[in-house]
């Protein structure tokens, strides 16, 4: 019999360098840009256009002028040449971002936009401490306060006004627990109408803490945009859930009611309510009545995204498994138990992208207030073009205002694309 | 039951419009402001400067009357309404007073039941070619390609005019003024109409305004004045008023630098009635003697205004054309004060 001797290889063979042109950037360019015939003359005419596109635009930001008061004296400097004006932005730069707000005032908005991420901190970021999260509930009055001015106590009541449920709750809760949440509704809504107003002003006799009282029509720019935008985006979301739950409850009033919103509010458009805000509601209103044009404008806006925050939800909670409902119902969870252990957490992580969506579409939709008169960014460009020293002046205003949203948008998406790969924990 | 809550209903229907129009007078002094409407920003006419303060020949109206009611010209809130919102705005009882480049026509003096007090400006439709089309009137645009705003007055002028004058014409429907300056520039289109005070506005912006000319044929009549609601006759008055002192100081020559010395006394006794040294009219409108006087020291009379804002040493460089003094062959004429 013949005997095959054993191979073992007793030593690695060190590793060969790979061959030439399957490394570094030419191997890159050949794989990725000249693969094919058809990859190679997309390239190149790719490379044409993105040049053609640079050696447009380029000179124009590369001349542009910082320092000049009037759009005649840009074009005196540049004497011909393309470029851009941009001295608009320097000189207008802080109408676009705080309209027509006091200008010694500014580190109030500057201030609360500041607070406002510092309070976001423990709601989106997991790494945050948890004791910020009383922050964020106080920040909503806090940065009424800031930005509207006046009494400090006005908005620390209206805050007061949910302790003040939460006491009528216990109260009434260990009385007859069935009226207890309606008793604690109710108890808010009389303190807030009632009490609130007198208490503050008799509070601030006594000891005057406040600010100076700024009105809501000197807001515009961006700081108009991100207050419409920032509140109908963090009040949508707790009331399109709520929404969306109403809308696949078994008790029919309530299903009625969520149907009938979303469905109202869905079948008009934004520019409709936004018009009822600013013309509508002043015939209903008791002549005299000073309803803040602001406040109304978010009052509709933050109604229009909750509808649509309704049906992105109940996209999520459709897609969830029906073994997951009779899952959270087996381990014998209440409603509100198995919506927020179980069923919420899954279908909020299932609507994400929707949300945001819708997050990114209604802050662009606040330039939409342009049309009731309210001096948003867009409708800034037309105010400072109506000055006869920058009249005729388009692309730097646009742009400047373009980049900003843009900012803000991509922002909020890489947001969401963060928190998607953080509660990712399927296998796919 | 239904009967009385219908009744009810009236009742307070009517209230609320009593309250909403009876006394604008005292709803503004008890507020201490005048609400004005303005338009969201019209070259010349109204506009926010750099530290936000409202300028122009139309806020120069709200500022005369925040002056002559209250005292003080700096106490008019500014609502910026848009060509959508104004009437509305002022029919809701949301501004006093309209001063936003709004053409007086019957239907709107009628059917929105609004009061046109007087006339600001006489505008009048025009338009701006290019000078290499070696065009000098209107009557030589046939087959022009024309940038016109859709859903305008201006709209329907263009298309009786050309009609009118057997003449065709292609439309390039724009938005806005900031649109049709563009699509202009860009020769989308030979002419550029709108109102001659936005054309003149329009020209000063460009790079080179001397190549382009403004053609002499103005095709329709735009009065434009200042707007309050129906029924309250004493507010429209006031406004009207305030209007026409302005008118007067330039007619007998009163101007803001020389109204102190005026309001001593002068030999022409019409000047003293207006300025309150001689009689009351004031109080016959429920205001104080010296109403006109603080209504002419706000902004200077009616040329004043005109210069500062629009007149032909500001980049807009308007003539004053049917502006003029009715004295120097214009339109503008106030009723005597007596």
């Amino acid at each position: 019999m013949d005997r095959t001797a054993p191979f073992v290889r007793t030593a690695m063979i060190p590793q060969a360098p790979p061959p030439r042109g399957e490394t570094g950037l030419v191997h890159w360019v050949r794989a990725n840009l000249f693969a094919t015939p058809l990859d190679a003359v997309l390239t190149v005419l790719s490379v044409v256009v993105v040049w053609q596109i640079a050696a447009g635009i380029g000179p124009w930001f590369l001349n542009a002028v910082w320092n000049a008061s009037s759009l005649a004296q840009c074009r005196e400097i540049l004497a011909g040449e393309p470029g851009a004006c941009l001295a608009v932005i320097r000189d207008r730069w802080h109408q676009l971002l705080f309209g027509f707000y006091p200008s010694e005032f500014y580190w109030r908005p500057t201030l609360a936009l500041i607070l406002m991420l510092v309070a976001l901190a423990p709601i989106l970021f997991a790494g945050a401490p948890r004791r910020l999260l009383w922050f964020s509930a106080v920040y909503p009055a806090l940065a009424y306060w800031l930005l509207w001015g006046g009494t400090i106590w006005f908005p620390a009541l209206a805050l007061a006004g949910f302790a003040v449920g939460y006491g009528a709750f216990r109260a009434v809760h260990a009385a007859v627990p069935l009226i207890a949440v309606p008793a604690a509704a109710l108890a808010t809504v009389l303190w807030w109408v009632f009490l609130t107003g007198p208490l503050s002003e008799a509070l601030h006799a006594i000891l005057p803490v406040g600010l100076t009282f700024v009105r809501s029509d000197s807001f515009g720019g961006f700081m108009l945009s991100t207050i419409i935008g920032v509140t109908g985006i963090a009040l949508s979301l707790p009331i399109g859930i709520l929404l969306a739950l109403g809308r696949k409850s078994d008790m029919l009033l309530i299903k009625t009611i969520s149907v009938g919103f979303i469905e109202f509010i869905r079948g008009v458009p934004l520019i409709t309510l936004l018009f009822t805000a600013s013309l509508l509601l002043n015939y209903f209103l008791p002549p005299g009545t000073n309803f803040d044009i602001v406040l109304r404008v978010v009052i509709m806006v933050t109604l229009f995204a909750a509808a649509y925050m309704a049906e992105v939800i109940r996209g999520g909670l459709a897609a969830l498994p029906r073994g997951q409902y009779e899952a959270a119902d087996s381990l014998g969870l209440d409603y509100w138990r198995s919506m927020r252990l179980i069923i919420l957490p899954q279908a909020l992580k299932i609507s994400i992208p929707g949300i945001v969506n819708n997050f990114i579409g209604l802050f662009k939709d606040t330039t939409l207030v342009v049309f009731i008169g309210l001096l948003d960014p867009l409708g800034l460009t037309t105010a400072i073009r109506a000055d006869s020293a920058w009249n005729g002046i388009f692309w730097e205003l646009y742009i400047f205002v373009g980049a900003c949203f843009f900012i803000f948008c991509f922002g909020m998406s890489r947001y969401s694309m963060h928190l998607e790969a953080r509660l990712k924990t399927d296998h796919r | 039951m239904k009967k009385s809550a219908l009744l009810g209903a009236l009742t307070f229907a009517g209230l609320v419009a009593g309250t909403a129009s009876a006394a604008t007078l005292d709803d503004v002094k008890a507020r201490g402001e005048v609400n004005c409407g303005v338009s969201t920003g019209v070259n010349g006419f109204s506009a926010p400067d750099a530290s936000g303060e409202w300028q122009g020949f139309d806020v120069a109206v709200c500022r005369a009357v925040a002056a002559a009611v209250l005292g003080d010209p700096k106490k008019v809130k500014f609502v910026t309404t848009t060509g959508q919102t104004r009437f509305t705005a002022l029919a809701s009882g949301e501004v006093d007073m309209l001063a936003r480049n709004s053409t007086w026509t019957y239907s709107r003096d009628n059917d929105l039941k609004l009061d046109f007090v007087g006339v600001n400006y006489y505008d009048g439709q025009g338009f701006m070619v290019n000078k290499d089309m070696g065009i000098s009137s209107a009557k030589e645009l046939n087959g022009a390609t024309v940038c016109i705003q859709t859903g305008t007055t201006t709209e329907l002028n263009l298309a009786d005019f050309f009609r009118v004058n057997n003449m065709s014409y292609e439309p390039v429907p724009i938005e806005t003024n900031a649109e049709a300056q563009q699509q202009y520039l860009a020769r989308a289109c030979d002419v550029y109409t709108t109102d001659a005070s936005g054309l003149a506005a329009t020209r000063a912006a460009f790079a080179d305004p001397e190549n382009h000319i403004i053609l002499p044929e103005i095709i329709s009549k735009e009065p434009l004045g200042p707007v309050v609601r129906h029924g309250d006759n004493q507010w429209a008055d006031i406004v009207r008023w305030t209007l026409y002192a302005l008118v007067a100081a330039e007619e007998y020559g009163v101007t803001s630098a020389n109204i102190e010395e005026m309001a001593k006394g002068t030999t022409n006794p019409e000047i003293n009635r207006m300025l309150g040294t001689e009689g009351d009219l004031g109080a016959m409108m429920g205001l104080d003697a010296k109403w006109a006087m603080r209504a002419i020291q706000a902004g200077g009379n009616y040329g004043e205004i005109f210069a500062t804002n629009i007149g032909e040493s500001t980049p807009i460089g308007l003539a004053r054309g049917l502006n003029a003094l009715w004295t120097q062959g214009g339109l503008q004429y106030a009723p005597p004060f007596r």
